[in-house]
């Protein structure tokens, strides 16, 4: 076995379960309040990186911007969807809201696809994160470590601000009982607008992140999108450290089923989801009732 | 009940002589074999009130299964129809079992990552063709008797299959088992303390909608003498949830009404082309998906009964005002 194609294997793997975890981590988090399945997550992760590619080809605006504007852009629209459009659908049957998100995820991807084709675009890694870094044992492209420490920089402050802040514990109060929150005198509506704008922002980041990886793509989101529900089938959505955890494992075993049966290598994260179901019904972090 | 089997007697009359308006038969025995996929789809979600996002593994998978068997074996249609059949029953349980213990959502994101499992294997697997699909697969003979070769002789059997599909699925409904389904739909907790075996009966639910899926498959692989990786694609299985959204979840006739229309909408839509307002110019022939994707969203805000469901509810409506009326 080749020790550097393993370890390149590996590291591609992590690369993978950082986004795996920022979408998933906004999965669960827009389910927790919201209480409806966001199908247009990967869209809106696929709107962010088409922010980025966007900004630097019509007004020039650098990689760094990007990563903080595309998710403020984005965020807006998806507060916007939620404002006009999903709240109409609140006291509803769940599955509305999914499939509300669902046309939504289709329109959107048919727009980008009319305009920009399917061939994908290629967005260059800005010049600070070229090369490699020689760690000794392997020379990791410098990009994808910016990659594995954003995220997980990104995926700790979520979990500090839902955990360890004011808003993250009106939000958890919210998810637990929205009425009672409501009646404390906390405007519950707006805190369910920020937190699909969160989400949605979160997405968008991982869209930035991921436009000089792969390529800039309209079905870059659906394909990972369905990757990620596997993800939350197997960690549940109940707990944001679950999230984050369940999405790098997942990621690391993918880029070792590359290594050792590339066959089955797309289809690995959803046969370790059959098995978990066989053996656990409800998740690794589940506590459904 | 009753208009439901006028409706049913249209749809034999209407069917019986719609090749002869100008309408190409192959283009209605496509709205056909959807529509089955339609009532196979609608018999589950519309019924169970689970929402499956899988059901293009079943109708794909039946279409690969059967259009190969009836290429390189040489059957008669029946028994390639079987084949299809049988083969969503098989992938329709095996998802079941995984699946039918979680609920809505849950249900719904396993079987979309099962159905995905499935489309991978499609692409990579020796006997699908990859991009190219199973081509030029023939009809067979019908009962090795009857050669459906000929586009006319297909049609009416599509018609006499379409017909079949409507006339199970109603029964099914209104036997003693659609009520506890209908009943486990309500209120499940019910369903249980009355002492149904509620997983079994969702699972026995889903294994039949799952089969018929796979039969609709393998009759359109016969009908456009093609099986291709579409057929199995997630958003085949986002049509058909539209086509029953549309026309009307847990109606009899929803997903025939829902089924046409989509299908209208696509070939209309690619037909029109290029429009041009002034110096406006849209090509409406690659803005199906777009179309398709604000339908969904419209359909879910404004009436989501559906076509059909809206059309029923406001005939309840007037028939309880005239009752009312009549009381006083």
């Amino acid at each position: 076995m080749n020790t550097q194609v393993l370890l390149g294997q590996l590291t591609i793997g992590l690369v993978n379960g950082c986004f795996y975890a920022m979408l998933s981590l906004g999965l669960a988090i827009i389910f927790g309040l919201l209480n409806i399945i966001n199908f247009a997550h990967g869209a809106l992760y696929m709107l962010g990186a088409f922010a980025a590619y966007l900004a630097l080809q019509l007004f020039g605006i650098n990689y760094w911007y990007a990563l903080v504007l595309a998710p403020i852009v984005v965020g807006a629209f998806a507060i916007l969807v939620e404002r006009f459009f999903l709240r109409r659908l609140e006291g509803l049957d769940h599955l509305y809201g999914l499939l509300f998100t669902f046309g939504l995820a289709i329109a959107l991807e048919g727009i980008f696809r009319d305009r920009f084709g399917s061939a994908g675009l290629s967005y260059s890694v800005p010049d600070q994160l070229r090369g490699l870094i020689d760690l000794g044992f392997m020379r990791l492209p410098t990009y994808r470590a910016w990659v594995v420490v954003a995220s997980l920089f990104v995926c700790i402050s979520v979990w500090f601000l839902l955990e360890r802040t004011r808003y993250g514990s009106y939000l958890r109060a919210g998810t637990e009982n929205p009425r009672l929150v409501q009646s404390l005198g906390i405007n519950v509506p707006l805190l369910v607008t920020l937190t699909y704008g969160l989400g949605a922002g979160l997405a968008a980041f991982a869209g930035v992140l991921a436009a000089p990886i792969y390529q800039v793509h309209p079905l870059m989101g659906s394909n990972i999108l369905i990757v990620t529900f596997a993800v939350v089938v197997i960690g549940g959505l109940g707990s944001t450290g679950g999230a984050i955890i369940t999405g790098l494992g997942l990621g690391v075993i993918e880029g070792l089923t590359k290594v050792f049966y590339p066959e089955a290598s797309s289809t690995a994260v959803f046969m370790i989801m059959a098995v978990v179901l066989l053996i656990r019904p409800a998740g690794l972090f589940g506590q459904e009732s | 009940m009753r208009t439901t089997w006028i409706f049913l007697a249209l749809i034999a009359v209407v069917g019986a002589i719609a090749p002869f308006s100008g309408l190409y038969p192959l283009f209605l025995m496509k709205c056909m074999a959807l529509a089955i996929f339609a009532i196979a789809f609608n018999f589950f979600t519309g019924y169970v009130g689970l929402l499956s996002i899988g059901h293009a593994a079943f109708y794909g998978m039946g279409a690969y299964f059967g259009g190969y068997a009836v290429k390189n074996y040489g059957i008669t249609t029946e028994m390639a129809l079987l084949i299809g059949m049988a083969t969503g029953a098989v992938l329709g349980l095996l998802f079941g079992l995984l699946a039918i213990r979680r609920r809505g959502i849950y249900f719904a994101m396993i079987t979309l990552a099962l159905a995905q499992m499935v489309y991978f294997f499609c692409v990579q697997a020796p006997f699908t063709g990859a991009e190219d699909g199973l081509q030029q697969i023939p009809r067979g003979k019908l009962f090795g008797l009857i050669d459906l070769s000929d586009d006319l002789s297909m049609y009416y059997f599509t018609l006499a299959l379409l017909l079949l599909a409507l006339l199970v699925a109603q029964y099914l409904v209104s036997a003693p088992f659609g009520q506890v389904l209908k009943a486990i739909r309500d209120n499940e907790p019910r369903a249980v303390s009355l002492g149904y075996d509620v997983q079994r009966y969702k699972l026995i639910a889903f294994v039949l909608s799952a089969a018929l899926a796979g039969g609709a498959g393998s009759l359109k692989a016969m009908i456009l003498s093609l099986a291709g990786l579409p057929d199995a694609h997630w958003t085949n299985s986002g049509a058909v949830i539209l086509m029953c959204l549309l026309g009307g979840l847990g109606t009899a006739l929803g997903p025939v009404v829902g089924a046409v229309m989509v299908v209208l909408l696509e070939t209309e839509l690619a037909g029109v082309g290029v429009v041009e307002i002034g110096t406006f110019r849209l090509d409406l022939s690659t803005k199906v998906p777009i179309v398709i994707g604000f339908i969904f969203m419209v359909t879910v805000l404004l009436f989501r009964k559906g076509i059909v469901g809206e059309i029923q509810a406001a005939l309840e409506n007037f028939r309880r005002r005239r009752l009312e009326k009549s009381a006083t």
